[in-house]
């Protein structure tokens, strides 16, 4: 059995394909990474996944239980942090996690010591007894972590977690998270838009864009499957010298900005030489050059393109951060 | 079980959150208390029978204390869904039947609190309340809160947003308290007065209340109590249909 498992899962709003036609298996103690732009489709799954929203089409299972006929075994096995704010600013952190542990029937006698366990682990033991709308806005993160995993779910949707959390935290909350999936042997979809964050903790990665799923594999054959290193070239003159590398032999893929260039090349070290050794026939003065394994962020780029999705995409992320903030 | 706690928990949330509220606790105590002071004092001229005004007026400022508490706190729900923490709730592993009766009985605790308060207070005006009245009195009370609480998730269940808030009380609440007969004595009413207060189920919880604690009521008692718990109990079985139905 898979615990979480999608076949055709789709969700339209009014003509909006926001998630098309999703098959996918995840498997027990998979750390498995959902990435994509703005607007991709990734809460919309997810909020199917945790039976908040009914799909258009499609059928899934979470934990063995149909997300439309069994919606309550489904919310029983799950956990969820929501990348929107969902805490009670008029209840004290603590109390926050009481309420959850109430809700999820935590049995009475380990309520306590949990709560304790997962307020420690996000640092905010000291501070549990304030009232949330004092908190920052990463202590609110942090919070809403430290609730989504009092109950130890079988299965746990992270929806951008570590938004707007500082890298100390980001460090001690991937440990925890990499603990949970290996010792509780829970199994973690989780989306973000920190690519190193997917590859430091996902065993697989699948990246949407527009509503379906472009590429799905573990991080390394990913990075392999571009088939190169990133050669980047600076230059001080001649642009147009960049038409005259592109023709050159070998060179997979391109991208131009300004004065820079960066392409991916097999075998890169033995061709910046040739590369250099170009650009000085043409007469063109290098400012700098470097060469570097592909990312996870040269995957992502590749598959999705460069473009800022539906224009609002950038804002949309000032607002989230925005609210938050507030 | 896990639903019984699910409910406890809800309900505590309600408690927490309205002992926490201090200038909401004062502000609902004031306003209904600033009534029968200013009214009752203004007509101590007007009596009915044997009965003075402020006497008379009494049962009707401890239904209205209930009204718009409960009304709020149920329509409270869509604060709850503008601020996200609804979406922790619906996620949760219990029925929405479950949450639907938290929140009730979350609402109707916070204004029972309020209307015992306020029934307390009765001997301020030397008007006494026998402790088999106030038991009633209770009961009575109870009754009433739960169906505005659900009238106020079924309104929070329907509008999306909190801009619509203040519209509602003005337009539900208000109409509500002042078609009730809570302040004028039925009988003396012009006949259209009288009809729209017919129409009015609040108008049943405060003739049943006036005739628990003072004796006194223009419609039976039978009657007044099988009408407002009929209604309560529909609106309360309504609610409970709405709340399941949303997203
Ligand atoms: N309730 C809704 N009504 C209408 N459209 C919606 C609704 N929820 C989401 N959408 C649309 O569906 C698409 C996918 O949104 P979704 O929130 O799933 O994206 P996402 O991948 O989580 O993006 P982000 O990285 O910004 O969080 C978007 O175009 C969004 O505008
Ligand atoms: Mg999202």
């Amino acid at each position: 059995m898979f615990p979480i498992e999608t076949f055709n899962l789709t969700k339209k709003f009014n003509g909006l394909v926001a998630v098309n036609k999703v098959s996918l298996k995840i498997k027990e103690g998979e750390i498995f990474g959902l990435l994509g732009p703005n607007g991709a489709g990734k809460t919309t799954f997810i909020s199917m996944l945790c039976t908040l929203l009914k799909p258009t089409s499609g059928r899934a299972k979470v934990n063995g239980f149909d997300i439309i006929k069994e919606q309550n075994e489904v919310r029983k096995s799950i956990g969820i942090v929501f990348q929107d704010p969902s805490l009670d600013n008029r209840l004290t952190g603590r109390e926050n996690l009481e309420m959850h542990a109430g809700l999820y029937g935590v049995p009475k006698e380990e309520r306590k010591k949990r709560i304790d366990e997962v307020l420690r682990l996000v640092g905010l033991y000291e501070r549990a007894n304030e009232l949330v709308r004092n908190y920052s806005g990463g202590m609110k993160r942090r919070l809403e972590i430290a609730r989504g995993l009092i109950h130890y779910p079988k299965v746990l949707f992270l929806d951008e977690p570590t938004l707007g959390l500082d890298p100390q935290t980001r460090e001690h909350i991937w440990e925890y998270i990499k603990k949970l999936a290996e010792k509780e042997n829970i199994t973690i979809l989780l989306t973000t838009h920190y690519m190193e964050e997917a590859d430091a903790l996902c065993n697989r990665v699948a990246i949407m864009d527009y509503g379906e799923i472009k590429v799905l594999d573990t991080p390394e054959n990913l990075k392999n499957s571009l088939e190169g290193d990133i050669l980047m070239l600076e230059i001080k003159n001649g642009k147009n010298f960049f038409e005259k590398v592109k023709k050159l032999h070998s060179v997979k893929k391109i991208h131009i900005a300004e004065n820079k260039i960066s392409m991916t090349v097999r075998n890169a070290e033995k061709f910046a030489p040739k590369v250099l050794e170009f650009a000085r026939k043409n007469k063109i003065f290098v400012n700098s050059i470097s060469v570097r394994k592909p990312s996870l962020g040269d995957v992502f780029l590749h598959y999705t393109g460069r473009e800022i999705r539906e224009e609002m995409g950038e804002g949309k992320e000032m607002m989230k951060r925005r609210a938050r903030i507030l | 079980m896990s639903e019984l706690e699910g409910i406890y928990t809800i309900w505590l949330r309600e408690i927490i959150r309205f002992w926490r509220d201090k200038s909401r606790i004062i502000s609902s105590l004031v306003q209904p208390l600033l009534f029968l002071i200013v009214f009752g004092g203004g007509f101590s001229f007007v009596r009915l029978g044997s009965l003075s005004y402020q006497t008379f007026l009494f049962p009707g400022i401890v239904a209205m204390s209930l009204v718009g508490i409960s009304i709020a706190s149920g329509i409270s729900v869509i604060w709850d869904r503008e601020f996200g923490f609804l979406k922790e709730i619906l996620v949760a592993p219990i029925s929405r039947t479950s949450i639907f009766i938290g929140k009730a009985l979350g609402g109707c605790t916070t204004a029972l609190i309020q209307g015992i308060v306020i029934l307390s207070l009765s001997f301020l005006i030397g008007i006494s309340i026998s402790p088999y009245s106030f038991l009633i009195s209770i009961g009575l009370m109870t009754i009433i809160s739960l169906g505005l609480v659900s009238i106020g998730l079924i309104i929070a269940s329907f509008i999306e947003t909190f801009e619509s808030f203040g519209l509602i009380m003005n337009f539900i609440i208000l109409p509500l308290i002042l078609l009730s007969g809570a302040f004028f004595p039925l009988q003396e009413a012009p006949q259209w007065l009288r009809i729209i207060s017919f129409i009015n189920p609040l108008t049943y919880g405060v003739e049943a209340i006036r005739f628990v604690i003072i004796g006194f009521s223009y419609i039976p008692f039978p009657i007044s109590l099988s009408i407002i718990s009929a209604f309560s109990l529909t609106v309360i079985l309504l609610g409970g249909v709405a709340f399941n139905r949303q997203k």
